[in-house]
């Protein structure tokens, strides 16, 4: 081999390492900047170097030196939508693509499987009693599980079908219930004090998200991600089916299980705070799946990700396209409906 | 214990919940032995396999490897032993082929791990076994359907079996992929694996198997070489139709071909 040929081999090593951790940190770094104008941008424009300066000074304990109006604006009323977004934004993709892989179905998401309409009902059951706040939550984060729960329950005791399918209709059948259920108390529900928060909090937002919130989430996602990330690999094995997974020496009976309380887990504490915010769960994880291909391993930290960035942009817009701030819940769906249509009519990779 | 056979069927039951749908069916198969299961639609050959592979409970009887029941053996233990190589199917996700026969390790590793650099070593070599290292890098779900019954051997065979169980694995395949897979299977067999599968082709029985077993209505109709057990009066009573079965000149076997009435 000569020199110049030994050269351009190990300039094309250094390149191929420089592609990898392009791969890695670009899109962390993606995320980062379009943290950066999400706090930047809005009504009260603040600088992205007084955001710099606001966030340092804060982490470090200093004065900042900027004007206290632009200093309220960055840490109280946008830190916490960011925050929020990020976290609740990668939590439904991460779960959406859990879902999928487990129930081999595309069209399955949290919102199929009964998950955001029991959470509704909860929070919704919780403003119909004027509840506070973090009984409103609580009680979102135990409709979610509840209505999971008896999903589970329905497709266990019927075994006569294929258990995935019947699981599906199950989840659309306790949907249809809790969403009358749903209506009924919006019926019932004080018009001009209670509708307008039911509706609010039905259509998605992140404006009222306190920053203690996130915390208050944060744990319960964390814990729900931690099985999935453990067991990464082997839940590529869990979308072969039950059957073949089962022959392949994988204990679905346990996992299974696991998996969907995890991802339900994540679903529920996000839900319980932002509201119904539709759609990321099913969109998200196909378009990470086009990017990175199906290996879990691969596809959780993009949905994560493509999450987080997606549902940040979605609120970016939402609070800059109007004059009045545009519930979440409608801008995903917007979104998100017809991109779905796109993928569904022209990707060949994806679902097979 | 070396006078154990490798796998043994004892008046095994087998069915889905209440329904019962075959019964005494006993036999053993050494290491190294192709069994052919012959059975018309509906006689309980799926149904039998996947009680051999511990995916449904037996009604009754045991299921043995090496004379130990394997009623209360962990998946991955079972797997370990019995790999189970399904129809080829269009799978979900376009996993590539290398991704999909590394499936095949999963019962070889820990619950929290994943395959390493001795499985990808161990998975290469399953597909250059077959001749199909190049469809490594393919995705599953854009290849032809007896490139990926190939595929699906491989993943079995990653996993470092010492028994195959098949499904009709020439099913739906063209001419020429299924005398291919009947040479694996025979070259397998030649390795040391013991192999059962399923077929609708009672050829395939002459051209693969040391023994033939006829499952008719759930139960064994017959059981021993292909000469005994695939005949002109047996294919009948199993399928229901006329078959003549006709020495092949100096092939030392005989080809079967149906009578029109």
């Amino acid at each position: 081999m000569t020199r110049a040929a030994a050269g351009a081999g190990a300039s094309d090593k250094a390149g191929r390492r420089l592609a990898r951790v392009l791969r890695r940190a670009g899109p962390l770094l993606a995320l980062a900047l379009l943290a950066i104008v999400s706090l930047s941008v809005g009504k009260y424009g603040v600088p992205a170097r007084e955001v710099f300066a606001v966030i340092g000074a804060k982490l470090l304990g200093l004065a900042s030196g900027v004007d206290p109006t632009a200093q309220t604006v960055v840490l109280q009323v946008r830190l916490p939508r960011v925050a929020a977004a990020l976290v609740v934004g990668g939590a439904l993709a991460a779960a959406g693509a859990t879902y999928q892989g487990l129930f081999r179905n595309p069209l399955v998401s949290p919102d199929i499987l009964g998950v955001s309409t029991g959470a509704s009902l909860g929070a919704v059951l919780g403003i119909f009693l004027s509840l506070p706040v973090w009984a409103i939550q609580g009680l979102a984060f135990l409709g979610g599980l509840g209505a999971v729960g008896l999903v589970y329950a329905v497709g266990a005791a019927v075994r006569r079908h294929d258990p995935v399918l019947t699981l599906v209709l199950a989840g659309v059948a306790v949907g249809a219930v809790l969403g009358a259920a749903i209506s009924l108390l919006k019926v019932l529900a004080d018009p001009y004090n209670q509708l307008p928060a039911i509706t609010y909090w039905l259509l998605g937002s992140l404006a009222a998200v306190t920053l203690g919130d996130v915390g208050a989430i944060l744990p319960a996602i964390l814990l729900g991600l931690l099985p999935l990330w453990l067991l990464r690999w082997r839940m590529n094995l869990m979308s072969l089916g039950e059957e073949e997974a089962r022959a392949l020496g994988v204990e679905t009976r346990l996992l299974r299980p696991l998996f969907i309380a995890s991802a339900t887990l994540i679903t529920a504490a996000a839900v319980s705070v932002t509201g119904v915010i539709g759609w990321i769960g099913l969109l998200v994880p196909h378009v990470a799946r086009l990017l990175v291909g199906p290996d879990f391993r691969r596809l959780l930290p993009a949905a994560l990700v493509l999450g987080a960035g997606y549902l940040l942009a979605v609120d970016l817009a939402a609070r800059s396209l109007a004059v009045i701030e545009v519930p979440l819940g409608i801008l995903t769906a917007l979104i998100g409906a017809p991109f779905f249509l796109w993928l569904l009519a022209t990707a060949r990779r994806g679902w097979s | 214990m070396s006078t154990e056979a490798l796998l043994r069927a004892e008046h095994l039951a087998f069915g889905y919940g209440a329904r019962i749908v075959g019964a005494e069916v006993s036999f053993a198969l050494q290491a190294g032995e192709v069994l052919c299961l012959l059975g018309p639609n509906g006689s309980g050959k799926t149904t039998l396999f996947k009680t051999l592979l511990g995916l449904l409970p037996a009604r009754a009887g045991r299921v043995l490897v090496d004379g130990l029941d394997v009623a209360r053996w962990s998946r991955a233990r079972l797997a370990r032993t019995i790999a189970y190589v399904p129809q080829a199917h269009a799978a979900l996700f376009p996993f590539t082929v290398r991704e999909v026969v590394l499936m095949g390790r999963a019962s070889r590793l820990r619950p929290f791990a994943a395959p390493g650099r001795a499985d990808h070593a161990v998975a290469e070599a399953a597909l250059a076994s077959l001749g199909i290292a190049h469809l490594g890098p393919r995705i599953y779900t854009e290849i032809s359907g007896g490139e990926r019954q190939l595929a699906l051997v491989a993943r079995a065979l990653a996993g470092e079996p010492r028994l195959l169980v098949m499904d009709e694995p020439t099913a739906s395949l063209d001419f020429g992929n299924q005398v291919q897979v009947l040479a694996q299977i025979r070259r397998l067999a030649r390795d040391g694996l013991g192999v059962i599968l399923s077929t609708h082709d009672p050829d395939h029985a002459f051209l693969c198997a040391d023994r033939v077993a006829l499952l008719h209505r759930g139960r064994l109709a017959a059981l021993g070489p292909p000469s005994e057990t695939v005949t002109s009066e047996s294919l009948r009573r199993l399928y229901g139709v006329e078959v003549a079965v006709v020495p092949l000149a100096g092939q030392g076997r005989s080809v079967c071909t149906p009578v029109l009435p």
